[in-house]
C-alpha cells in the first residue's frame, strides 16, 4: 500500500520584469526571488535566509513601477506584470546611503560583503565626519527613550562601545550591530523559543538586550547560539573568534570547514567544523539542513572542547 | 514556552495596581501563589498568551500608581500574562512617559516644541533648571523633562505634570509659569497617599461588569489656574453655523443629555435606519478623505473593509494626535466626546465590526477623562453594548491609552502597540483594511475624519459634497498658533485661504515694540509638513491647492512665526524631534534623523563647510523619503527641504528642477 505523499497546491507563475528582463516566478515568491532567477545580485544585510524577512535595513530596495516609494525586495512579493528596476538612480542612491549611514554609525569591519557594495555604490561613510567616541559600557542601555543630547554637531554618533563578555561561549559586540533584527527572532518564535533577548528602546538609541540588560549567564539565554548562526555582522561570535581576533591569530584563509553529524543525540543535526591549525574554532550548520534549518542546541554548537585541548597549556 | 524570570518580588501596590487591570490570579499558572492543588493541571499555550495586549494597559496601570516600572513589577506582568521579560523590557522602554528606574512621583512635561518654543519655553526650562536641576534629574520631589507637542499649542508655553498615586493625579498648566508647576515643599508625598479611587479605567471588563473607574482623580493638582473649558480654544464657538465645532461651548462635554438635547444621536438613529451599505454609500459619496495627514478617501476604507470576507473586524479611532502644533483632536475630545463615540459607533455599524477602539495620546489627561466618562454614559443608555437601540447591533468601545511615542500615530504603529508589541510600524502591504490588528480587517481612522460622519449621515453625502472645492469637500479644522491674535481651532470650508485664515485669527498683530508683525513664514501640515513663506498666503487651504503650491495641509497645522524667531533653531528642533521619535526599525530614519540633526546644528552655528551640509542633507532626505518603512521617515525631511529651499533659510538656493510630485 502507497503512502499518500503531501506536494502541496501546485502555484501559478506570475510574470515579472526585472531590469527589462522577463522572468516567470511562482506565485508568492519575492522580488528578491525573481532578482535571484534572472541572476541580479542584490545586497542584502537583514535578510536571511532562514527568518521572516524584517525587511528593515533597506539595502535591498529595488524600485517598483508605478509604487511612490522604494520596496524592499526581500519582503515584497512579486505580483502579475509587475516592472521591477534595481539599479536606477534612486535605488543607487538609497542604497549608497544606508551604506553610508550603517557605516558611519556601526563598525562593519567584520561584515561580508560591505568593501564590495561600497565600491559598487560609491558609499564613503567617512564623510558625516569624525566618528564620536565610544559609550562607555552600559551608557547606551540606560537611555530612556525619547530623549537625548543634542551634540554639536562635529562627531557622527555612532552605536559603539565595548564588546559585552559575560559567558565562556560566546560575546555580544554591539558595536557592530545593524539592529537587522534576526537575533532577537532566531532567540523568539521563529527557532528557538526562549525569548532571551529582545528589541529595547528607541530610535537610534534601540538595542538589543535582556531584560534590565543583565548579563546572559542570569537571561533565559540556552546558549543555542542560533543567534550567532543568523548575525550578519560579527556583532555575535565566538569566544574563541573574539579572543582570537584580539590576539590577532584569526585567518579564515587558514581555516577548513567540514560538515559531520552531531555525535550528541539521536536528531543527527548537521554541524560545520571550522578548523583552523587543526583546532576547532567555530561551529556552524548548514541553513540548508531539512531537520535543522541552521539551528544548534548548546551541545552541538559549543561542546566541541573534549576534541582537542586548546588552552590546556 | 518556558519562560525565565527574576526572584524579585513585587510590592502590595504594584501587584494591586496590575491586578486592578488583570484581576485577581487564579492559579500558579498566571502568577499567583502556587498551591498544591495547581501541580494537577497545566495552563498555558494560547490562551495563556492571548491577553498580550493587556501589557500596556498593566505598565499604565503601575506607573500611574507607583512612578515608575521596578523590576519587580515587570516580573509580575510576564507571569500574569506569560510573556517573556526581555519583549516586555522592550515594550517598556519604547514609551517615553514610563521609567524603568526609580524616580520621584511627580512628572513635569515642559513642552519645548515649535510653538512653544516661540512663545518663550525656554525661559521656563530655564528657571525649572534653576530651581530642580537639570532635565531629568531625579534626586528632588519631582522631576521634568522636556517634550514633544503637547497639543496645547493655543496656550504655548505648556506644560503637564503627572503624580502617581492611587488615584493619580494631573494638572495642565498652559500658559505655564515655572512657580505653578514646581510643587510646594512637602507638596508630592514621598508614600503613596491612602485614596479611595484605583486607577486605570480602561481596560477590558473584569467579570463581565464593566469598570467603573476612572483613570485619573477628578481633582487635578494645585498649582496651575484651572484649565479654560475646550471652548476657549475655539473663538468661532457659538456659531451656528459650524458643523463639526457646532456644540463645543454649548453642550456639557459630561453630560449625554445636553448632547442628546443639541442634536446629538441623530445621526447613529439614522445610519441604523438606512442600513450598512447606505451609510458606506453616503460616506464615499461625500468625498470624505481622512484628516490626519494622509487624505486617503474614507468610503473606500470602509468598503474594503466592510467586504472583507474575515471576522470579527475592527474599527479604530486615531487620538494619538501628536503632530506638532496640532490640537484640533483634544478640542473636540474635550468640547464634544460624545461625537466620537457616537461616529466610532457608526464606523462600526457600517463595517460591521465587533469592538472599536479609541487609542488616545497618554499626554491627553482631561480628553480621557471625559471619553471614560462618555463610553460610561453611553453603556448606561444602550448607545453602546449589546443590542444599540433595538437596532440589533452589538458593539463596544474600549479606550487605550498611549505612553509618549509620535510613531504609534501611525495606523500600523497603533495595531502593533494595541496588541502589546513595541509599537513600530508594519510594512504595507498587506494594508489595514486586509490585515490590521489582531491579524483582521481593520478600518482606522482620525477623530476629525470620524466626526465629519455625523453632518454626512444628518445631511446626505451628495449634500456635504457640496461644500468646500473640488476633490476636497467638506470642512476642515486648521490649528492655528504661533504669532497670531486669536490662536485656536478654526472650522472653514476647503477653499479659504491662507490668507482669510490668519484673518479670521485677527492677523498676526503687533509685537512689544508696537510694530506690525510680518509674518516670516507658516509651518503647514506640522513638522511631517512644510513651510511656505510669508508672501504666500494666498495658497487655497485644499488638498489640490497646497498640493499645487508644493506644501501639504497634512493635519491641519498652521503655525505662524514672525521675524522674531530663529529659524535655524526651529529646525534643529523639528529634527530633533524626528531623532527622538523615531522607533528605530529602519536604518534610512533610524540613522537619517541622526544624520540630520547634525548636519543642521553645524549649519545653525555656522560651522562647518555650508554648502556640503546642505548637500548632505539633501542626500540622507531623499534616501530617507525614498527608503524608510513609513511615513515618519519618510517625511522627516520635508519641513527642513522648505525650509531650504522656499525660506532660503541657509542662504539662496540655486534652482532646484522640479520634482514630481510622490
Amino acid at each position: 500500500m502507497s503512502t499518500p505523499v503531501a506536494i502541496g497546491a501546485p502555484r501559478r507563475l506570475v510574470e515579472v520584469t526585472v531590469d527589462g528582463q522577463e522572468v516567470r516566478v511562482p506565485e508568492g515568491a519575492t522580488i528578491l526571488d525573481a532578482c535571484e532567477a534572472v541572476g541580479t545580485d542584490v545586497p542584502t544585510l537583514c535578510y536571511g535566509d532562514t527568518l521572516t524577512p524584517r525587511n528593515a535595513c533597506r539595502v535591498c530596495v529595488v524600485e517598483v513601477e508605478g509604487a511612490r516609494t522604494l520596496v524592499p525586495a526581500c519582503s515584497r512579493k512579486v505580483e502579475e506584470s509587475m516592472s521591477v528596476a534595481t539599479d536606477s538612480e534612486r535605488v543607487r542612491h538609497s542604497r549608497k546611503m544606508v551604506l553610508e549611514l550603517l557605516g558611519s554609525s556601526v563598525d562593519l569591519s567584520t561584515t561580508p560583503g560591505v568593501p564590495e557594495w561600497n565600491e559598487r555604490y560609491d558609499a564613503r561613510p567617512e564623510r558625516f565626519g569624525p566618528r564620536a567616541e565610544p559609550a562607555p559600557l552600559g551608557e547606551r542601555d540606560a537611555r530612556h527613550a525619547g530623549e537625548h543630547e543634542v551634540g554639536d554637531g562635529t562627531v557622527a554618533a555612532t552605536v559603539e562601545q565595548p564588546t559585552k563578555v559575560d559567558n565562556d561561549l560566546y560575546v555580544r559586540d554591539y558595536g557592530k550591530c545593524i539592529m537587522c533584527y534576526k537575533c532577537v527572532d532566531a532567540c523568539g518564535e521563529q527557532w528557538q523559543n526562549t525569548f532571551a533577548i529582545g528589541i529595547a528602546g528607541r530610535g537610534f538609541d534601540a538595542r538589543v538586550s535582556t531584560e534590565h540588560d543583565v548579563a546572559l549567564p542570569d537571561s533565559a539565554c540556552v546558549y543555542c547560539g542560533n543567534c550567532i548562526e543568523v548575525c550578519p555582522t560579527g556583532a555575535l561570535s565566538f569566544r574563541t573568534e573574539y579572543e582570537m581576533r584580539n590576539e590577532g591569530t584569526w585567518d579564515e584563509e587558514r581555516q577548513s570547514q567540514t560538515t559531520t553529524i552531531c555525535t550528541y543525540c539521536g536528531v543527527g543535526c548537521n554541524v560545520t567544523l571550522h578548523v583552523q591549525d587543526n583546532e576547532i574554532v567555530k561551529v556552524t550548520s548548514p541553513h540548508d539542513n531539512p531537520v535543522t534549518h541552521g539551528n544548534l542546541c548548546i551541545k552541538g554548537r559549543f561542546g566541541f572542547q573534549h576534541v582537542q585541548q586548546r588552552r590546556r597549556d | 514556552m518556558d519562560l525565565h524570570f527574576l526572584d524579585a518580588v513585587p510590592e502590595d501596590s504594584e501587584r494591586e495596581a496590575v491586578d486592578t487591570v488583570l484581576g485577581p490570579p487564579e492559579s500558579g499558572w498566571d502568577g499567583g501563589t502556587r498551591q498544591a492543588s495547581d501541580l494537577r493541571f497545566a495552563e498555558g499555550g494560547h490562551t495563556a498568551r492571548g491577553r498580550r495586549d493587556l501589557l500596556l494597559p498593566a505598565l499604565h496601570a503601575v506607573n500611574d500608581r507607583v512612578g515608575w516600572i521596578s523590576p519587580a513589577a515587570l516580573d509580575y506582568i510576564c507571569r500574569r500574562l506569560t510573556i517573556p521579560p526581555a519583549e516586555a523590557y522592550g515594550v517598556a522602554t519604547f514609551y517615553a512617559m514610563f521609567s524603568l528606574n526609580e524616580r520621584p512621583r511627580r512628572v513635569v512635561h515642559v513642552c519645548t516644541d515649535i510653538a512653544c518654543a516661540a512663545k518663550g519655553s525656554q525661559q521656563l526650562c530655564a528657571q525649572l533648571t534653576e530651581r530642580a536641576g537639570p532635565a531629568g534629574a531625579e534626586g528632588g520631589e519631582f522631576t521634568w523633562h522636556e517634550s514633544p507637542c503637547l497639543g496645547l499649542c493655543e496656550r504655548a508655553p505648556a506644560a503637564v505634570s503627572f503624580e502617581a498615586g492611587d488615584p493619580p493625579r494631573y494638572s495642565v498648566a498652559a500658559p505655564a509659569a515655572a512657580d505653578e508647576i514646581v510643587p510646594a515643599p512637602g507638596e508630592v508625598p514621598a508614600q503613596e497617599s491612602a485614596g479611595a479611587g484605583s486607577p486605570n479605567g480602561h481596560g477590558p471588563a473584569l467579570n463581565g461588569g464593566r469598570p467603573r473607574r476612572r483613570t485619573f482623580s477628578p481633582e487635578t493638582l494645585p498649582g496651575p489656574a484651572p484649565e479654560p473649558p475646550a471652548s476657549a480654544a475655539v473663538p468661532q464657538a457659538g456659531d451656528p453655523d459650524l458643523l463639526l465645532l457646532r456644540r463645543i461651548g454649548v453642550v456639557d462635554p459630561a453630560s449625554l443629555d445636553d448632547y442628546r438635547a443639541n442634536g446629538g444621536y441623530l445621526a447613529l438613529r439614522e445610519a441604523l435606519r438606512m442600513g450598512q451599505s447606505a451609510v458606506i454609500r453616503e460616506v464615499t459619496d461625500s468625498g470624505l478623505v481622512g484628516r490626519g495627514g494622509a487624505a486617503f478617501p474614507t468610503g473606500r476604507k470602509w468598503d474594503g473593509t466592510a467586504k472583507r470576507p474575515e471576522t470579527p473586524r475592527y474599527v479604530i479611532c486615531n487620538a494619538d494626535e501628536s503632530e506638532p502644533g496640532t490640537f484640533k483632536d483634544r478640542v473636540i475630545m474635550e468640547g464634544d466626546p460624545f461625537s466620537v463615540i457616537e461616529s466610532l459607533t457608526i464606523a462600526g455599524y457600517a463595517n460591521n465590526a465587533a469592538k472599536g477602539y479609541i487609542y488616545i495620546r497618554g499626554e491627553y489627561p482631561r480628553a480621557l477623562s471625559l471619553l471614560e466618562n462618555a463610553i460610561e454614559l453611553a453603556h448606561a443608555r444602550n448607545l453602546l453594548g449589546r443590542d444599540i437601540l433595538g437596532s440589533g447591533f452589538d458593539f463596544d468601545i474600549e479606550i487605550r491609552r498611549g505612553a509618549g511615542a509620535y510613531i504609534c500615530g501611525e495606523e500600523t504603529a497603533i495595531f502593533n502597540s494595541i496588541e502589546g508589541l513595541r509599537g513600530e510600524p508594519r510594512s504595507k502591504p498587506p494594508f489595514p483594511v486586509e490585515r490590521g490588528v489582531f491579524g483582521k480587517p481593520t478600518a482606522i481612522n482620525n477623530v476629525e475624519t470620524l466626526v465629519n460622519v455625523l453632518p454626512i449621515m444628518q445631511m446626505g453625502g451628495p449634500a456635504y459634497a457640496a461644500i468646500g472645492t473640488g476633490r476636497s469637500t467638506g470642512p476642515k479644522l486648521f490649528c492655528v498658533s504661533g504669532s497670531v491674535q486669536r490662536p485656536g481651532v478654526y472650522e472653514v470650508p476647503f477653499g479659504a485661504s491662507l490668507r482669510e485664515l490668519i484673518e479670521m485669527c485677527g492677523g498676526t498683530g503687533t509685537g512689544p515694540d508696537g510694530a506690525p508683525r510680518v509674518p516670516r513664514a507658516v509651518l503647514l501640515g506640522g513638522a511631517a509638513g512644510g513651510f511656505v513663506r510669508g508672501d504666500e498666503l494666498d495658497i487655497p487651504l485644499t488638498f489640490e491647492g497646497a498640493r499645487d503650491a508644493g506644501a501639504t495641509l497634512g493635519s491641519g497645522v498652521v503655525l505662524v512665526l514672525d521675524d522674531t524667531v530663529d529659524l535655524a533653531a526651529i529646525l534643529v528642533r523639528i529634527a530633533a524631534f524626528f531623532r527622538d521619535e523615531s522607533c528605530g526599525q529602519c536604518v534610512p530614519c533610524r540613522v537619517g534623523t541622526v544624520r540630520q540633526e547634525e548636519a543642521l546644528v553645524r549649519l545653525s552655528q555656522g560651522a562647518g563647510p555650508r554648502r556640503t551640509d546642505i548637500a548632505l542633507l539633501r542626500e540622507v532626505g531623499e534616501a530617507m523619503r525614498d527608503a524608510s518603512i513609513c511615513g515618519l521617515g519618510q517625511t522627516a525631511w520635508n519641513a527642513v527641504e522648505s525650509a531650504i529651499d522656499r525660506l532660503g533659510v541657509f542662504g539662496p538656493q540655486e534652482e532646484q528642477p522640479v520634482k514630481e510630485v510622490r
